[in-house]
């Protein structure tokens, strides 16, 4: 690991009227029961990725830090995408962007999965994935309107496999 | 509040009909929010994939995560990610 020690996050790490705040909040359970399985090998499956980190293109309008209980939209971005194009607008001060700032595939890995596709670890990656800001503290809009219009879109594609990573 | 945001979107997609697997920096959060499959990963906010421009970490986080897609494992699947 080259002398890098990982270190576990913790809510401790948090600011402490964040962490007073992420220990009241009555988090919402995710809904997905009884669960989706893929139907073949991922060695014949098409992904795609999302990132909640707030990665926007430079010609795409960055999320909006102001809105009351969170900016629910998303940005496509193109699978052709070089990764060092990637910006950051994300709300939440307890996201260290020094890293992705360095390599955006700390927190979008989309070059590690181009190599994993080329090596034949999974069949290909779809033509487009998705960006959110994920510091969101009222879900419902994203629950019942982008998040759905997102995977509306995937199963166009017919993507088979989601990866998805918070920031 | 990105891991409840994760873990709800991933719920969308799973209800749409595709599988999922996210990753977890804050383990107190996924509990509650109970993604279907999650690969808890030991590093900082902001560092998902560990360290930047290190390709085999990052490999290896994709890898051990992309094993619980294939997993039969009775969902929710909650693992822990243990670097090499």
């Amino acid at each position: 690991m080259d002398g890098f020690v990982p270190t576990m996050a913790r809510l401790e790490d948090l600011k402490l009227t964040h962490r007073l705040f992420v220990e009241a909040y009555p988090f919402r359970t995710s809904d997905w029961a009884p669960g989706a399985r893929l139907e073949k090998p991922l060695s014949q499956s098409k992904l795609a990725l999302i990132s909640s980190a707030g990665l926007h293109l430079p010609d795409q309008p960055p999320f909006d830090l102001e809105i009351r209980g969170g900016d629910v939209s998303f940005r496509e971005l193109p699978g052709t995408l070089d990764v060092r194009d990637l910006r950051i607008s994300q709300r939440s001060s307890d996201f260290d962007q020094t890293g992705a700032r360095e390599d955006s595939n700390l927190v979008f890995p989309l070059d590690r999965f181009r190599e994993l596709a080329e090596r034949g670890g999974i069949a290909e990656l779809n033509h487009r994935h998705f960006s959110f800001m994920g510091s969101i503290t009222a879900p419902g809009k994203l629950l019942s309107d982008s998040a759905p219009r997102v995977a509306e879109m995937l199963c166009e594609d017919r993507v088979e496999a989601v990866f998805l990573a918070p920031a | 509040m990105c891991h409840q945001s994760v873990g709800l979107i991933a719920g969308v997609l799973e209800k749409a009909g595709i599988p999922t697997v996210s990753l977890s920096l804050l383990l107190r959060v996924t509990k509650k929010v109970r993604p279907p499959r999650s690969l808890s990963v030991p590093f900082p906010f902001g560092y998902p994939l560990g360290k930047p421009n290190d390709a085999k970490l990052q490999h290896q986080i994709i890898r051990a995560a992309l094993n619980l897609l294939e997993s039969p494992e009775e969902l929710p699947i909650l693992r822990d990610f243990e670097p090499a």
